[in-house]
């Protein structure tokens, strides 16, 4: 109910929907209606501002109160040393984090897609791709992807076959590929399988190929319905990316490590875990508007 | 004579263990609209649905102007380019505009080029009424009006047959007369058509032939108004009396 009155509140925020040449003039039943619903909405605004302050004040003061905080705010929360150290954390994100998400979230579309493709596809000339492409699947969705790192970043190696990078960086980067790929398929999948067969038969009634119909109708709709879980999974990405730090890759985990292990302060942690945050924070927040608008879109359709 | 532009010869279609046609005999000539009625489950969207090609048929033969399309050597998609099919469900493209949806066909499939495309289905949309309508996506639109895009979307390929299953029977009552009246525009203008449909007042105006379908197989079929006024057949007469108990004559 109360959900109900904020929400024609909002649309009554503007003009008024309805405006019969202009004359209309909200009549006094309204206008009661209005300020009663302002005046109620003033009082929870005022009722949510004092229960925060109440219920986070307690909190900051019983924390900071507590008798280790200044131990644990001297190991982990020296700003000054952070900020000393927040250039070489910077570095190692921006030159492997981010780098390392880049190609990997390249990478990973475009096979995770052709995987998707592959196990919908019902041409039988791509058996056997099916089946491999199945096993692919099952395999790496069930392993840990930090196996996958070592296996990949010191397994390739030891074999010494000519030609073959020894760049961890890389390796890494082929690891998280790999792994990830198997995810962004089912999601890619589930989405292709969502889209409602007469969708498929409309637009082969039209003449379009089987090629075609996926490539004008079903895909465009079934990315659109799987963007929130695979704006989730980039957020994931970047996080995991910092695992390729276990094969040496000096990202911003590693060069924390490297500080803290020099002056066993847990500050450059604190600041790595920030810069994470700052990006992924944002992403998140995107992440949940798309997902709310999806599904405000599906609704429209539904009501149609 | 010419060949009609549609025949069924003796066609059967099963799924799985169960019949849902039988023996089914048809001929429509050009310009001429074949109607298909019968109560739900019949079989009547099937029959569409296999003379589509969208379902492959267990026996017999069916013939566009003369050639055998069941023949296991013609593609699927150089037939499907000569019919046009309208659902029930409308089944317009979502994330496409109205005019979106009317031009991927003669583009995509028909290799027309935008603007030609364009142009044309500007034409068809002022001429049914929705010219302004070229910019909104299905979901704005009445269920009436859908209705009339996915009729339009279907003629943009300029089909030799259409085929339309129950375009009326997922709208509001006051929505449907819109879209019949599409359709008889039409039929005015020399389009040959096959359709299932439950409206049976609409049925005598644009039929000029009737097929009554139960459980697969065609009982009794003539001119409407042999068959809505005078049915020979005791199963067609029940039909006619239940669905004139719905109020639907
Ligand atoms: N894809 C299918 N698989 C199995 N049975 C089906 C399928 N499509 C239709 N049928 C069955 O075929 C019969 C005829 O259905 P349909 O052609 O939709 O009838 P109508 O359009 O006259 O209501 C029904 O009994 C239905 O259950
Ligand atoms: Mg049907």
């Amino acid at each position: 109910m109360s959900q109900e009155v904020g929400r024609s509140n909002g649309g009554n925020s503007g003009a008024a929907p309805y405006s019969f040449g202009g004359e209309w003039q909200p009549s006094p039943i309204e206008l009661g209606r209005r300020a009663s619903r302002k005046a109620k909405s003033r009082r929870n605004g005022l009722i949510a501002a004092l229960s925060s302050l109440l219920v986070l004040g307690t909190l900051a003061i019983v924390v900071v109160t507590s008798p280790g905080w200044k131990v644990l705010s001297a190991t982990f929360f020296d700003w000054g040393y952070g900020f000393e150290v927040l250039p070489k954390i910077l570095t190692g994100f921006f030159q492997s984090n981010v780098i390392l998400t880049l190609i990997a979230a390249t990478s990973v579309g475009i096979l995770g897609l052709t995987i998707a493709l592959i196990r919908t596809s019902r041409s039988p000339a791509l058996t056997p791709f099916r089946i491999l492409a199945t096993g692919y699947v099952d395999a790496f969705r069930g392993i840990p992807m930090l196996l996958i790192i070592l296996l990949v970043g010191f397994g390739i190696p030891a074999l010494q076959i000519r030609g073959v990078t020894n760049d961890v960086f890389v390796l890494g980067i082929i690891a998280v590929i790999i792994t990830y790929s198997a995810y962004v398929a089912e999601v890619i999948r589930s989405g292709i399988l969502t889209v409602h067969p007469s969708q498929r038969a409309a637009a082969r009634s039209l003449g379009l190929s089987n090629f075609q119909t996926l490539r004008y109708v079903v895909l465009p709709q079934a990315l659109r319905r799987v963007t929130p879980p695979l704006l989730n999974d980039l957020v994931a990405l970047i996080k995991d990316t910092g695992l390729v730090s276990i094969l040496g890759v000096t990202d911003a985990i590693r060069a924390a490590q490297i500080e803290t292990s020099r002056t066993f302060n847990y500050t450059p942690y604190v600041m790595a875990a920030l810069v994470f945050l700052i990006v992924t924070i944002p992403l998140t927040r995107y992440t949940d508007r798309t997902l709310r608008k999806s599904i405000e879109r599906q609704n429209a359709q539904g009501q149609a | 004579m010419s060949n009609p532009v549609l025949e069924l010869v003796e066609v059967r279609k099963a799924f799985g263990a169960e019949v849902v046609l039988e023996d089914i005999s048809i001929k429509v000539p050009e310009h001429t609209a074949t109607v298909l009625i019968g109560a739900s489950g019949s079989g009547k969207s099937t029959m569409l649905r296999c003379i589509n090609l969208l379902e492959l048929i267990d026996d017999g033969v069916i013939k566009l102007d003369g050639i055998d399309i069941t023949d296991v050597s013609t593609n699927p998609d150089e037939i499907r380019r000569k019919l046009g099919m309208v659902f029930q469900s409308f089944n317009l493209f979502p994330h496409m505009k109205v005019l979106e949806n009317i031009i991927l066909a003669p583009m995509r499939v028909h290799g027309l080029g935008k603007e030609e495309a364009t142009e044309k289905a500007l034409e068809l949309l002022t001429r049914f009424g929705l010219r302004e309508k070229a910019d909104q996506y299905p979901d704005r639109l009445s269920g009436g009006q859908q209705q009339r895009v996915a009729i339009i979307r279907s003629l943009a390929v300029e089909p030799r047959l259409l085929l339309l299953d129950e375009v009326t029977s997922a709208l509001d009552p006051v929505l449907v007369n819109e879209v019949l009246s599409t359709v008889r525009d039409l039929k005015d203008h020399g389009m040959t058509m096959v359709l299932a449909t439950h409206e049976m007042g609409f049925a005598k105006q644009v039929a000029d032939e009737v097929c009554f379908l139960e459980r697969g197989r065609i009982i009794e079929w003539g001119s409407p108004s042999e068959m809505l006024e005078n049915p020979k057949d005791p199963r067609t007469q029940d039909f006619l009396k239940r669905v004139h108990e719905a109020g639907r004559l």
